[in-house]
């Protein structure tokens, strides 16, 4: 508690127009609503290190008594047994994730940067397009998307899923708008010195967007890790890993040590490539504002 | 250029464009579309109750998530940004947590578990508001309420950290100007200061929201299954979900795919609209 008010008083001093009452609403309400966003997390966390036995406690308890890594060991034999080896899964969910991320930044880069620092007929109408797609929902072109997909063969295939993430709008837009920031003036400089426009976007633009290829890399990764392949793949050895652990979660009471142990390793993935990202996510997202 | 947008022409504007022209014929995967009009729409409307249910639902989760989770998006963002960059790091991590980890909201289905190992009942039959388990997720009484709690839980994604880093470009200089002019408190520097600078996240941000609102059906087939009891978190994506990969009712799936893209479009013009005028 002295800890607190001490980081209250030392707060205050700093700034202009804060009152007391104010900053202490401030720690209540994040002390609130923060422990309501992070409870069911730290709850997993706890959970996954439970013996089977606190697992099934009346009155459930929430923190771990005596923790154990027996979960993990179930999941593992679990894993052993399954139809599809279990590193099938894991390697399907990597390839789709790597292949549609990296694919994506290209993509995404290589059309932002003429909408953004290329003067051409049609422009405008393009971006235009491109904002109105953010208002897509994705199931408001499942139907038609399947029968593009059974058309070019693509059904029960990575490409199913791989491919239109390459085109995903949310990412073309935040980069051409991250771009935007690069001075005229520098790219002026690069054709002058007989830079071919080839070579000014791969190692002039390409370099200077790093944190926004680190904003769609969260953004894609996190779609598509979480993926469990959708109406598009049906044979069980393309499956992905999520759908694999969605099996294992509905095996029900015999297997919610594995469950949770599963639940662990699903959400810490994005969780660590957040930490490790955040500064550049937010440098990027600074230009996501749209213009009137 | 060139191949993003052909990829982006092929999934996102050919597939709206082959909706609306499906949603005038009935079509089963199997024969040839057939022409029929405006029967789609009108068996929708006049005919199909669990529709207008999905319908009420849906928009009940727009009017109700939909502007809850933007201000929350807004408010935290707010009240982390007067941190020093290292706690609000972490306090940002916290926040945005959920968005990221998947389908980490089943979890919420241990909690709300309607038998006594349900950290709910659990709960509350602890200190003795309750006697008997309360089914929450098979009872219409609570399921929606519980889909929508779970939904706020999610939403602090995008839109959340473009809101942190509009904050943080906004001019420190303004606040000490503003302090001169006569601005006495926080609340009179988030209305004249804080907000009009950073309209255009606060756009961008609406966009984002408002077409997670409408789209709530994972969340809701997770918790309350498929379909749930007497329609009460049934929404129009679900609807959809119903009718384009069960009943094969490609046609009439298109036809709410149509509807629900025409609803999520006209609203997001409107609060469009509307935010121009913040601050002003």
């Amino acid at each position: 508690m002295a800890f607190l008010f001490k980081k209250i008083r030392s707060y205050q001093k700093k700034k202009v127009n804060r009152s007391w009452y104010g900053t202490v609403m401030i720690f209540a309400v994040l002390g609130l609503f923060g422990s309501f966003m992070a409870l069911p997390l730290v709850y997993t966390i706890n959970n996954a290190f439970k013996p089977l036995d606190e697992i099934f406690l009346f009155p459930p308890r929430f923190f771990v008594r005596n923790p154990t890594i027996n979960n993990f060991i179930d999941l593992f034999n679990l894993m052993a047994n399954s139809w599809v080896p279990f590193s099938r899964y894991i390697f399907n969910t990597l390839f789709i994730t790597i292949v549609g991320t990296a694919g994506h930044i290209v993509f995404a880069a290589a059309a932002a940067y003429p909408l953004a620092k290329h003067k051409f007929p049609g422009r405008n109408v393009i971006f235009t397009i491109v904002v109105l797609s953010l208002m897509f929902s994705p199931h408001v072109t499942a139907i038609p998307n399947y029968m593009t997909m059974s058309f070019l063969g693509w059904i029960d295939s990575y490409w199913a899923i791989i491919v239109p993430s390459f085109a995903y709008p949310l990412g073309l837009y935040l980069m051409k708008q991250f771009m935007e920031q690069i001075p005229d003036s520098l790219l002026e400089a690069a054709r002058i010195d007989g830079a071919s426009e080839y070579r000014i976007f791969w190692q002039l633009v390409m370099p200077i967007v790093k944190p926004a290829w680190l904003t769609l890399m969260i953004l894609l990764f996190q779609q598509l890790w979480g993926t469990d392949g959708g109406y598009f793949i049906y044979s069980e050895e393309l499956k992905t890993m999520n759908y694999a652990m969605g099996q294992i979660i509905q095996g029900g009471i015999a297997r919610a040590g594995a469950a949770a142990a599963v639940a662990l390793m699903l959400m810490s993935v994005p969780i660590i490539i957040f930490l490790f990202s955040q500064a550049s996510i937010i440098q990027t997202m600074s230009s996501s504002g749209m213009k009137e | 250029m060139a191949p993003y947008f052909t990829l982006f022409f092929l999934f996102t504007i050919l597939p709206v464009l082959i909706s609306v022209i499906i949603s005038f014929t009935y079509f089963n995967m199997l024969e040839l579309p057939r022409w029929v009009g405006w029967h789609n729409y009108a068996r929708l409307f006049l005919e199909d109750d669990v529709f207008l249910i999905a319908l009420k639902n849906t928009v009940l989760f727009a009017a109700i998530t939909g502007p809850l989770s933007y201000i929350a998006c807004f408010l935290f963002a707010w009240l982390i940004n007067e941190f020093s960059p290292k706690i609000r790091a972490l306090l940002t991590l916290i926040f945005f947590a959920p968005s990221i980890s998947g389908n980490i909201f089943f979890i919420w289905l241990i909690i709300f578990s309607g038998d006594t190992y349900g950290y709910a009942n659990g709960f509350l039959m602890k200190i003795g508001i309750i006697y008997e388990p309360i089914q929450w997720l098979h009872d219409p009484k609570y399921v929606l309420a519980i889909v929508m709690l779970v939904q706020l839980w999610l939403s602090l994604g995008t839109s959340f950290l473009a809101f942190i880093a509009g904050l943080q470009t906004i001019d420190r200089t303004l606040y000490e100007a503003g302090a001169i002019d006569g601005i006495r408190n926080r609340y009179q520097e988030l209305w004249y200061i804080t907000l009009p600078s950073m309209k255009p996240q606060l756009m961008f941000g609406a966009v984002i929201q408002i077409t997670m609102s409408f789209a709530v059906a994972d969340v809701s087939m997770a918790l309350a299954g498929f379909p749930s009891v007497q329609y009460a978190a049934h929404t129009i994506v679900t609807h959809l979900i119903d009718y384009g990969s069960i009943r094969f009712e490609m046609g009439y799936a298109s036809a709410i795919a149509t509807i629900l893209f025409l609803i999520m479009m006209s609203t997001n013009l409107i609060v469009q609209k509307l935010l121009r005028k913040v601050g002003s």
